[in-house]
């Protein structure tokens, strides 16, 4: 059989659909854990419950949505309940089995953020801010996070921690008594990457298929740790692909439009 | 035409009166006005000079007893939007704009920057295009928020124009969480000091804000605290109202419900005035006698969406991007579209043919 080129940007997003357990509750972020966490819904977790902050749950979109809110997702949804509500009912409540977030900057120990680069007072760069992030870092029961591996991103200290992970690793975490154990994987453009069991450091236990080792470490504003027993992600299928590509293609479609 | 009353006994210093609308016995009550004033001096007006904003807005927050609501069992106002917006905005408000991606009040927040308001404190969970406006024409002194992007597209660039170089005026951030925000407007609605949330732990957040960590008293658990949230004035879009007033809204309904009940003035622009609501039990229906204003707009929450009416139109979101880049295309947007139109029709038909409305 021939190879099917894809990008990396594909392989990422599929790496990231295989994480979700068919029947889990998962908060999804919008963006690349929205287009990850669908295509895990139209492959293979039918049963996937797919929850966003603006409080649809259950929702099954045929396009991917452009925001958080979009009509798309209320209109599938089995359930749309208010802001106050799903986050202190559904979210604090602990009904939350996966929380699924992109971030801007990451550090070794799956801090996020998403609000400053430089001083918080007069910034070089204004990100958007926190959104649902910090509860839903803290409150599912365990945490996926995407986004594109590079040195802009993946930094060594970050100047603002809007959402915790490991925090500063160990058991920083666990003595801070947050409801979910935190996040699980990292999973990029190049790789996935798991925390140490001890540590809570990230390691580097999965590279894609045509990347190198020293190409993820060069990519990597700290130095990167690599398990001894590293493995390679599985290529993308030819299915994984087309229900992706369809996917992206409907949604392309439906935003484009006349404003 | 102002309705005259008499406010009998005494009435506390600084506190806002209401007077109107009086009791109906014919029609003329809905084409009233609502007209308030302040015993006393300086709250509003920062007449007492300095940098006052602040503290006057933590000390009005602090202090809700002395910040009950204008509700007074009457109806609500069936008015122009431009008349609604004279009325019930001031400079110097505390106001919120609600809507979470769906039914934002684009069409009431254009008509503030008509008007030309100024030194508003802006609360919005996420300010989205609305507000980017609102910013970068210099209505706002400080933002309370939770996200602020164009989602699905960036930045919203005034925004960071106005935090990073101070323009058009510097503009004070509160900055939160969601899951802070929702409690807050929840607080506020119950009319409680503050709510409690499980939250910010180990976050840099409470650094930059307000939020302060509680004991459960019977567990022990570490919560956090967020100072209620009290607008001077909320302003939503829903899709209808009956002509008494009463206000029905249903798809993501958001945090709309909570922002009118903690507010103390409410505006609301519908799609549609019509004869009954026909809501079915549960749905959201804010009763008249909450609500201080109500307008029809249709097609107000353009370019967001109203369920039932009209989708959202991500293809403006995108646009907003390039037009929202740069201070001059902006301004040059906003003169020829929001400054240089008389109200929301006229925006919307600036906009063809290279735009299609609602």
């Amino acid at each position: 059989m021939s190879e099917t080129k894809y990008t990396a940007d594909e392989m990422m997003t599929i790496a990231a659909s295989r994480m979700i357990r068919n029947g889990a509750s998962c908060f999804v972020g919008i963006g690349l854990p929205s287009a990850a966490a669908n295509l895990a819904r139209l492959t293979h977790a039918p049963d996937t419950v797919l929850i966003y902050e603006s409080g649809c749950i259950g929702t099954k979109p045929t396009v991917l949505p452009l925001s958080i809110g979009d009509g798309e997702l209320s209109e599938t949804a089995d359930a749309v309940v208010s802001i106050p509500e799903i986050f202190a009912y559904w979210l604090q409540g602990g009904r939350i089995d996966l929380g699924f977030l992109g971030a801007a900057q990451i550090d070794r120990f799956a801090n996020i953020n998403t609000t400053v680069i430089g001083d918080y007072y007069k910034p070089s760069v204004r990100l958007p801010g926190a959104g649902g992030a910090p509860e839903i870092a803290a409150s599912s029961k365990e945490v996926l996070i995407t986004l594109r591996q590079n040195k802009r991103a993946f930094i060594e200290k970050l100047d603002f921690v809007t959402s915790g992970g490991y925090f500063t690793g160990g058991d920083s975490r666990e003595k801070l008594k947050l409801p979910g154990k935190g996040p699980t994987a990292v999973i990029t453009d190049l790789g996935v990457m798991t925390p140490d069991p001890v540590t809570k450091e990230l390691t580097l236990t999965s590279i894609h298929p045509g990347i190198t080792v020293e190409r993820v470490i060069e990519s990597t504003g700290w130095a990167l740790k690599v398990a001894p027993q590293l493995s390679t992600s599985e290529a993308p299928t030819e299915t994984e692909l087309r229900v992706l590509r369809d996917l992206n293609e409907r949604t392309a479609r439906a935003h484009a439009g006349q404003a | 035409m102002f309705h005259r009353a008499i406010v009998a006994g005494s009435v506390q210093k600084n506190t806002r009166v209401r007077i109107g609308p009086l009791e109906t016995r014919d029609d003329t009550a809905r084409a009233g006005r609502v007209l308030e004033i302040i015993i006393s001096r300086g709250v509003m007006a920062g007449e007492n000079g300095g940098n006052t904003e602040y503290k006057e807005y933590e000390e009005r927050r602090a202090s809700p007893a002395t910040l009950r609501p204008c509700h007074n069992h009457s109806l609500a106002h069936i008015l122009p939007l431009k008349q609604a917006i004279q009325e019930m905005v001031r400079d110097g408000d505390i106001v919120a704009l609600e809507g979470f991606t769906h039914l934002i009040p684009f069409a009431a927040g254009h008509e503030i920057i008509r008007q030309g308001r100024r030194n508003l404190t802006l609360i919005r969970m996420t300010p989205d295009l609305i507000y980017d406006q609102l910013i970068g024409c210099g209505c706002a002194s400080k933002l309370v928020f939770s996200w602020g992007g164009n989602p699905g597209v960036g930045s919203l660039h005034r925004l960071r124009d106005a935090v990073e170089q101070s323009w058009p005026a510097p503009l004070a951030l509160e900055e939160n969480a969601h899951a802070g925000m929702a409690a807050a407007y929840a607080a506020g609605a119950a009319h409680l000091p503050f709510g409690i949330l499980r939250g910010y732990v180990g976050t840099d957040l409470p650094k930059y804000n307000h939020v302060k960590f509680i004991e459960c008293p019977f567990t022990g658990e570490k919560l956090a605290a967020i100072p209620a949230i009290r607008p001077d004035v909320t302003v939503i879009h829903a899709q209808k109202a009956d002509r008494k007033g009463n206000v029905l809204i249903w798809g993501v309904v958001g945090v709309q419900k909570e922002a009118v009940l903690a507010a103390k003035r409410v505006v609301v622009t519908v799609e549609e005035i019509v004869d009954d609501l026909n809501a079915p039990p549960n749905s959201v229906v804010l009763p008249s006698w909450v609500i201080g204003a109500v307008s029809e707009v249709k097609g107000g929450a353009f370019p967001s969406y109203a369920q039932g009416y009209y989708p959202r139109n991500n293809a403006f979101y995108k646009q907003w991007d390039p037009i929202a880049r740069e201070r001059e295309t902006f301004l040059a947007w906003m003169q020829k579209h929001v400054l240089g139109t008389k109200d929301f029709d006229e925006f919307k038909r600036s906009l063809e043919p290279a735009v299609s409305h609602v």
